[in-house]
């Protein structure tokens, strides 16, 4: 079994991370450049956090598979950023913006964690402003916000469509600036493929540069993993074709625990799928629902029609019924949900019956077209381009789709996991958002995780450390690792198969979007779980990858990729089938609200609605490797004490 | 419906290339052009051969990484798109489509249709950012920016550093690009400091590495998936001629010991 | 780095030297037209300027070496921006129909429309300045001359009249300031580009501006050679001197027509 200690200082909770940074050893400045730190991943955490070290004097090595730093998924984030500036007077702050996250998070994130993301996030607008991030402003020049998903304040920064890009180009630029003074060595088209461990401790990792096919070992006295979520296993999602888990789930395969991975959360307002062929779906910003209106037709004989011509009382406009106090803002897992209940009704519109109405009509009378073109029109122009409609004039077509996953390997409060000398950021980890993330906190946390938090906890482990006693290279666990990713190599070139990498991932994807995706239960979860494990024997025996190993070879790249997503859709399933109770994303139709429970005569929640079991499951589950495949992986529990909020129903009516 | 590509195949770097023709199974208009790819290349691959090598990551023309040029125009038919967000109805059944990589001295090929854009990157490196170190911020509100500046600021900010500015320019100039950059940051309060000091370092890095010079063609403000404004590269020359006049800085004078 | 290393030797200050070098040209060529224009007037008219200029040798061969120097520094910066931006693109697309997208014709053949120009620059110094003979078409213009202020001259009227009523010499300017409309059309507003002098408000005006001053030249220019060739200006005035010549094979300075008063 691991140890799990998440080592969460005492004391109130406002002041933890004060005192924490007053507590924690430090490194004097002329020994930080003797240590050498490995960085992988140049998204928001990643990037921010390879700057920032180098700033603070540490010898930096990054690694990316990308061809430049700048490609990184967080790239795509539309809406933007939370921080608890209270700029618009509306009543918010650092307080407000925990307790939301918390609740947003459905009472299953570390509580001292969160706080610390809270007060961070102002500090985190600040360096962003600095930086030269153009955020929206009003007319004064000072900086504007907007009201998003799960909230009731307007604290999200933004810059138009673009925050999570201007955001990344912000922390690229901290790391361009640090990699042209030689403080960071860059590589590209590097894709990190093991974990070293030396003596229990994270000291290396094994590399396979993707131009040349050659594989390289580097050491260091510690490994940064901010390699972002692995949403693609479901094959199809809002992430990039190449976001991958392949970095943390070697880690994981090392000893390092996987925490809570059936967290993923389904986006409400994305575009539905049109065809077998699909390789992507595409994300309408959440910021959409601050003036679209979701709706479907009351009758099932309407879905067909044009939606202009069903009539407003045949309109039902589910949200806004269903949740009076947020409408159409309503968390992201229940707008989900609600969009798959009523097509799961038979209410649902276009072409597959998968999708529901994302209406303009009232805003464009309210605010005018030209207003509306203001706000969103890089937006519709997207999806006119995608779809060929027309948004102004017809009602967008959305529907869920998978999104993030709130899962990642487990970190104790230093972002360290239980493997020392691995930290773990961004979505890579499992820590913040608990059970359900809240709109424009991904950007906020991989920033908070990056500029912040890493810099300050990262010198407890390394004043632990010897610089001048880090393994070289040549030490056995190195030439072990190489092995063994030269032999995934081999199996995967000399398996000469009949089917191609990418139909199993296709194949894949279906299974965990059937029994892994929005609704979840007992019988559909050990059925995926025994399908997934017959597809992954398959995968060994029949897949097929073309070319050589010291080339570019984007079969092979992905065949690795998927050989890990083959794994980890599995330990999705058997945390899915663990957890019984339902929370945030995670969703057990055994376990929902009924019309007979006292919440929902009280008109807390609707029926239907997620039920939690605080008794039994209020811990995060961590995964242990047991050292195979076909071993059940050991589960440890880290339980969650909440000292400052109390745990209570999630009402958003 | 149909198409016959016309593809630009080479195995390396080093090796010459030359186009192959291949016939798509049928396709679906709304497919995008990349996962056309996707489909031709799987039925390559369950034929045993190798699949054409393309870039492409997020698929919703942000990440810059796609990179074709198809039937002669980085990007595909339409304005401000990536080829990512290029769609199938754009073409008709039995069209012949020729896609080729990216093509400049500075973006060698490194297999079929993907270039190494490494020299953009290295623009970056020599100047792109403000120089704040984390932690050392004032709030954000302390420093009011006109909403016309910021607007300006993001119309810029917005490059996806594709490339493709550099791949349209009969010249394979990265003045767009350069631009964008430079003006992104000089547009700004917080960019004042260094304003000179960037506009020259980007501009002496983006000449070593081989780029063309600005014949203002407008081509590269053509194919720009987001459509950013030649007024960028005259702000660039702008700034650029007033850094040669001021010269460099003074070198510091030696005070003595402290 | 000095101010002149960052304009000799970046891409960005070899453009300035093009903007630089091209404003002033073409002050010159907008000078030039309005001298050239007193052909509508009559003879002495362009004599008289004519004289006046050759009565001031320094001043004119300063502005001529002055002007030379501009113009290799314009075309040698031109020819270095080519090889450079050659360089750059060593390989070229597959033709399809699609190639010229964004890019205006006069924009993507500078090198080609200046390179026609300076051919022709050669060739008008060999016509009308050296006064080369037998590239003309017509008589020897070195024995074309007449007296202004009492002192003898070249006629530059008769050149001129003579000079363009052969129609391929005519022609062959016509062309060269074809050419030469295009390349300011793209170079004009373009050299506003270079130094800077753009934005969403004033291009479009630089836009306009340049369309007004290139026509202008334009038609300006080609009206010279069209008029004479059509007999519109001079032609009275050509035959005389043909006769003249054809009687002794050189027209006397006191027989001069130009130094009566011809009417048309």
């Amino acid at each position: 079994m691991a140890t799990l200690n998440s080592n969460v200082p005492s004391g109130p909770i406002a002041q933890k991370w004060e005192q924490y940074k007053f507590n924690t050893k430090l490194i004097n400045p002329a020994n930080k450049r003797k240590y050498k730190i490995i960085v992988v991943g140049a998204g928001l955490a990643g990037s921010s956090a390879a700057a920032t070290l180098a700033e603070l004097g540490y010898e930096v090595h990054n690694f990316v598979f990308h061809d430049s730093p700048r490609r990184a998924h967080s790239v795509a984030a539309q809406g933007g950023i939370n921080a608890a500036k209270n700029y618009q007077n509306d009543g918010d702050s650092v307080r407000r913006l925990f307790y939301d996250t918390i609740k947003g998070g459905d009472f299953r994130a570390r509580e001292a964690n969160v706080h610390r993301l809270a007060e961070v996030s102002v500090n985190i607008i600040d360096q962003c402003v600095a930086q030269g991030v153009p955020f929206a402003r009003e007319y004064g020049g000072l900086l504007d916000n907007r009201s998003f998903g799960g909230a009731q304040v307007s604290r999200t920064f933004y810059a138009r469509g673009q925050t999570g890009q201007q955001l990344l180009l912000g922390a690229y630029s901290a790391l361009a600036k640090m990699i042209g003074a030689g403080a960071v060595k860059s590589y590209t088209h590097a894709e990190m493929l093991d974990l070293v461990v030396v003596d229990g401790h994270a000291k290396g990792i094994i590399v396979r540069n993707l131009q040349t096919g050659e594989i390289t070992r580097h050491n260091a006295d510690a490994v940064v993993l901010a390699t972002g979520g692995y949403g693609n296993v479901y094959n199809l999602s809002t992430y990039a074709r190449g976001s991958n888990a392949t970095a943390i789930w070697r880690a994981y395969k090392r000893g390092a625990c996987f925490g809570n991975p059936c967290y993923t959360q389904i986006h409400p307002t994305c575009i539905p799928v049109s065809g077998d062929y699909q390789s992507k779906l595409t994300l309408m910003s959440e910021s959409l629902r601050n003036d679209g209106r979701v709706w479907v037709p009351k009758k099932k004989e309407d879905c067909k029609k044009r939606p202009q011509d069903i009539p407003e009382e045949d309109r039902d406009y589910y949200l806004e019924r269903m949740y009076s106090a947020f409408g159409n803002l309503a968390p992201r897992d229940i707008a989900s949900r609600a969009a798959k209940m009523v097509c799961d009704e038979g209410r649902g519109i276009g072409e597959t019956g998968l999708g529901v109405y994302l209406d303009f009509a009232d805003a464009i009378q309210r605010l005018g077209e030209s207003k509306v073109r203001e706000r969103y029109g890089n937006l519709f122009a997207m999806y006119h381009e995608i779809t060929n409609e027309d948004a102004y004039r017809t009602p967008m077509r959305i529907y869920p789709a998978v999104h993030y996953t709130m899962g990642g390997l487990w970190v104790d409060y230093n972002l360290m996991s239980n493997l020392p000398g691995l930290f773990v950021l961004g979505e890579a980890n499992f820590s913040d958002h608990g059970a359900n993330r809240l709109g424009a906190s991904a950007l906020m946390q991989g920033l908070s995780d990056g500029y912040f938090v890493l810099p300050a906890t990262i010198s407890g482990y390394l004043a632990s450390q010897n610089p001048g006693k880090r393994p070289k290279t040549d030490h056995e666990s190195f030439k072990e690792a190489e092995e063994n990713v030269q032999n995934i190599t081999k199996k995967l070139l000399n398996n000469k198969g009949k089917r191609t990498p990418a139909s199993f991932h296709k194949q894949l994807g279906k299974i965990m979007w059937e029994y892994c995706g929005m609704a979840r239960n007992k019988a559909g979860l050990e059925k995926g779980i025994k399908e997934i494990a017959a597809l992954r024997e398959e995968y060994w025996k029949n897949v097929n990858v073309l070319g050589g190993a010291g080339e570019w070879n984007q079969q092979l790249e992905n065949a690795g990729r998927i050989a890990d997503f083959l794994e980890l859709g599995e330990l999705m399933c058997r945390d899915a089938l663990h957890r019984e109770e339902s929370c945030g994303g995670h969703f057990r139709e055994e376990y929902q609200y009924t019309k007979d429970d006292p919440e929902v005569q009280q008109g807390l929640v609707n029926p239907g609605d997620v039920k939690r079991r605080d008794d039994a499951f209020a811990y995060v589950a961590a995964w242990e490797y047991a050292g195979s495949v076909d071993k059940a992986p050991i589960l440890n529990k880290e339980p969650l004490v909440y000292e400052e909020v109390h745990m209570s129903t999630r009402s958003y009516k | 419906m149909k198409v016959k590509l016309k593809v630009w195949r080479q195995k390396d770097r080093n090796s010459p290339g030359e186009f192959k023709t291949y016939e798509s199974p049928a396709l679906n208009e709304n497919m995008s052009f990349l996962e056309m790819l996707d489909v031709v290349n799987e039925e390559l691959a369950n034929k045993g051969e190798e699949p054409i090598a393309f870039d492409h990551d997020c698929r919703e023309g942000i990440c810059g990484t796609c990179s074709c040029v198809i039937n002669g125009k980085p990007h595909g038919p339409h304005r401000g798109v990536a080829t990512c967000q290029t769609y199938m109805r754009s073409f008709k059944d039995g069209d012949t489509i020729v896609v080729e990589p990216f093509r400049a001295k500075a973006f060698p090929i490194i297999k079929d249709l993907v270039v190494d854009r490494k020299a953009l990157d290295r623009i970056q490196f020599a100047g792109g950012f403000i120089s704040v170190r984390t932690g050392s911020a004032p709030d954000a509100n302390s420093i009011p920016v006109p909403k016309e500046n910021a607007d300006l600021a993001m119309d810029a900010a917005q490059c996806i550093q594709c490339g493709a500015c550099v791949a349209a320019c009969k010249n394979a100039s990265a003045m767009l690009f350069v631009a964008a950059k430079v003006s992104h940051l000089g547009l700004l309060p917080q960019g004042q400091p260094e304003r000179y000091k960037r506009v020259k370092a980007m501009v002496a890095q983006m000449d070593a590495e081989g780029f063309g010079a600005c014949t203002v063609t407008g081509s590269c403000e053509a194919v720009c998936p987001k459509e950013i404004s030649l007024d960028f590269i005259a702000r660039m020359n702008r700034d650029y001629a007033v850094a040669l006049l001021k010269g460099d800085p003074k070198p510091i004078s030696g005070g003595g010991a402290g | 780095m000095s101010i002149v290393t960052g304009i000799l030797k970046s891409s960005l200050g070899k453009k300035y030297i093009m903007a630089g070098t091209g404003a002033l040209l073409l002050l010159f060529v907008i000078g030039h037209l309005i001298g050239n224009l007193q052909v509508f007037g009559p003879p002495e008219l362009i004599n008289n300027y004519a004289h006046f200029l050759q009565s001031k040798p320094v001043l004119v061969w300063s502005a001529r070496l002055g002007l030379l120097v501009i113009l290799v520094a314009h075309v040698t910066t031109a020819v270095q921006l080519a090889a450079m931006n050659r360089a750059a693109r060593p390989v070229t697309y597959a033709p399809t129909e699609n190639v010229s997208y964004g890019a205006k014709w006069a924009s993507r053949y500078m090198l080609l429309s200046g390179l026609v120009v300076l051919a022709f620059i050669i060739y008008h110094l060999a016509h009308f300045t050296a006064l080369v003979p037998g590239i003309n078409g017509a008589e020897d213009f070195r024995k074309l001359r007449t007296v202004m202020h009492g002192q003898s001259v070249p006629d530059v009227y008769g050149m001129m009249i003579i000079g363009f009523q052969v129609w391929w010499v005519s022609l062959f300017y016509l062309i060269a300031q074809g050419l030469l409309f295009m390349h300011l059309q793209h170079g004009v507003s373009s050299a506003f580009q270079s130094f800077g002098f753009r934005n969403h408000v004033w291009w479009p005006r630089i836009e306009t501006l340049t369309k007004i001053v290139t026509i202008a030249i334009f038609i300006g220019y080609a009206l010279i050679p069209t008029a004479i060739y059509m007999r519109v200006v001079g032609a009275d005035y050509a035959d005389k001197v043909r006769a003249e010549l054809k009687q002794d094979g050189t027209v006397s300075p006191a027989e001069s027509p130009a130094a009566g008063k011809e009417t048309h």
